[in-house]
């Protein structure tokens, strides 16, 4: 479980994380919504200790983050941020190896070959495995980025923003996925998610954020509501029955 | 071709270089010209591998392949300290005091700027290696136009001394500083080897670094310290020859294609000794000693890069 209690971030005198209190289930998705600025990718880069907090505590199964050592916690957390430009010459398959470091610490082992092709695999990557990352379309790169995170095999994976800039079929192949890592290998995923619709069809909970608080969170069903949508986002959004699903009509 | 192949090629390039520095044009002498050749080739193992080393170190944390380590101003301290101790001293002082100290002063006073460069910047949270980077060009414009006030108040004759440490030069090592020098290079060597595994996932940037399990400034932090000891080692004993770095490194990484470190190190350390001991070649036999190996390697260092930007102008 990752706890996270009175957590603040400060960046030039404005509070942009505002002592944020949440707990994130096991086994689930958890989805983190909210308007630009809210302080979303912040929030998950600070739970993933890519940058510091100014104060609060946050506590992976129990541990401080800050006690734990960066290459144990690189066991069991893994993040991949939306932005992921690399200026070296990588093969997909050396990209997902990558994945395997905090393991062998680069000399890999059988079993981290046999991680490796898996995650290669689940993300259907087989047939490009040995094309160069620039060759790729940018669909195709954000799968590679993504078996590297499932090659690292860790309990608990951070998203921000995996469908940005995909078109619908890729953004649908990734949702499933992450649902796949959650129901069949019992991974905790949180994703930070801009289509609310994308929210709603995929995630178990979601945690609405808004000028760095948390300004509501509960299960899915309970926040794709309109009146809870409208304080989120200041905006009328009518949320439709279809396919089961529930679906946010904001377009017009 | 495998890089085995490609780095076999190159050590048999280098030793076959190597073999005719030692013997061509001997004329029967080989107990005088041996022991000064085998002197200077030695001199340019060390400075080659120590620039090549620590470019492609420099270049994998800035995660940058257009810089070298000459931006943090190391160069033009070492010429601040020269042009100084003749403005101070006079041009006698710098050349009849005891090599060895002016070796370990030159090195000592760099690497204690580094060192404080490195604590001002990181004493504050937050602050990334780009700070760094622009502390260090202003620090460096500041000590050559400080040098160059200073060499236009000298005497023209003292300043005839202070240009002749302005460009590389292979031709009067002293065999003592050699081995402080090798010592040097060896003991980094030995520090950075630990590190070593580190720099392939450096390369991804940091976002994926600290994801991986890196402690990412402490680790940057003794890959600066490393660089900043080579490249002081490299400038002092030789003069300022940064500007191999670039090219080496990038020949290294167009020739060698891979993101895996020991390769681009070791390709990067054996193209550099080619082209130093060609270069030195080319100026002994063929210009007699004319002109400097830094205007020969800067010379085809640049038809090069004009080729490689002109043939894959796409990305690096």
């Amino acid at each position: 479980m990752v706890k996270v209690r009175g957590v603040s971030k400060k960046y030039g005198g404005k509070m942009v994380v505002d002592r944020v209190n949440v707990d994130i289930a096991k086994g689930k998705i958890t989805s983190f919504i909210g308007p630009n600025g809210a302080g979303k990718s912040t929030l998950m880069s600070m739970i993933s200790r890519l940058i510091t907090k100014d104060e609060g505590e946050i506590l992976i199964d129990d541990k401080e983050i800050g006690s734990w050592k960066s290459g144990e916690l690189a066991k069991k957390i893994s993040i991949l941020k939306q932005s992921n430009h690399i200026n070296i010459k990588l093969k997909v398959k050396e990209l997902v190896s990558f994945g395997r470091f905090p393991y062998s610490q680069g000399k890999l082992t059988k079993e981290d070959w046999i991680h490796i092709d898996e995650a290669i695999a689940y993300m259907d990557l087989g047939s490009m495995q040995d094309k160069y990352l620039d060759e790729l379309s940018g669909g195709q790169k954000q799968r590679a980025f993504i078996a590297m995170v499932i090659a690292q095999n860790t309990d608990y994976i951070l998203l921000d923003e995996p469908l940005n800039n995909l078109d619908m079929k890729h953004s649908v192949q990734i949702m499933k996925v992450l649902r796949r890592l959650v129901d069949e290998l019992g991974k905790t995923v949180i994703i930070v998610i801009h289509d609310i619709n994308f929210a709603s069809c995929y995630s178990d909970y979601i945690v609405a954020l808004k000028d760095g608080i948390i300004i509501k969170e509960g299960t899915t069903d309970e926040i794709m509501d309109s009146a809870v949508l409208k304080e989120v986002y200041d905006m009328d959004i009518p949320v439709e029955i279809i396919g089961g699903n529930k679906i946010c009509v904001y377009f017009r | 071709m495998s890089n085995r192949t490609k780095l076999s090629i190159l050590v048999g390039i280098s030793i076959l270089l190597a073999v005719i520095f030692m013997t061509i044009d001997v004329g029967g002498h080989w107990d005088y010209v041996l022991p000064r050749r085998g002197k200077k080739l030695f001199a340019i193992l060390l400075t080659g591998t120590a620039i090549a080393f620590s470019t492609i170190v420099f270049q994998t944390i800035t995660n940058n392949r257009i810089l070298t380590p000459s931006i943090i101003g190391l160069d033009s301290l070492y010429m601040l300290i020269q042009t100084l101790i003749v403005f101070l001293f006079g041009s006698t002082t710098l050349t009849m005091m005891n090599k060895n100290f002016r070796f370990i002063l030159a090195v000592g006073l760099m690497v204690l700027f580094a060192g404080l460069l490195y604590r001002m910047l990181f004493k504050k949270e937050g602050r990334n290696i780009y700070h760094l980077l622009l502390i260090g060009l202003i620090f460096g414009t500041f000590f050559s136009s400080l040098s160059s006030f200073m060499q236009k108040l000298i005497d023209p004759n003292e300043f005839l001394v202070i240009q002749d440490k302005m460009f590389a030069s292979f031709n009067n090592v002293n065999s003592d500083i050699l081995l402080i020098a090798l010592a040097g290079v060896l003991l980094t060597g030995i520090y950075f080897a630990k590190f070593n595994k580190y720099l392939d996932v450096l390369a991804l940037g940091r976002d994926h670094a600290v994801n991986l399990g890196i402690s990412y400034d402490y680790v940057v932090k003794r890959m600066l310290i490393v660089v900043a000891i080579l490249i002081s080692i490299a400038t002092a004993l030789v003069g300022p020859i940064t500007f191999l770095g670039l090219l080496v490194a990038n020949v290294a990484y167009q020739f060698l294609n891979t993101y895996r470190h020991k390769q681009l190190i070791a390709g990067a350390s054996l193209i550099s000794f080619i082209a130093l001991v060609g270069g030195q070649l080319i100026l002994e036999r063929v210009f007699t000693f004319s002109t400097s190996l830094s205007v020969i390697i800067n010379f085809i260092g640049g038809v090069y890069f004009i080729y490689l930007l002109l043939k894959e102008n796409k990305s690096w």
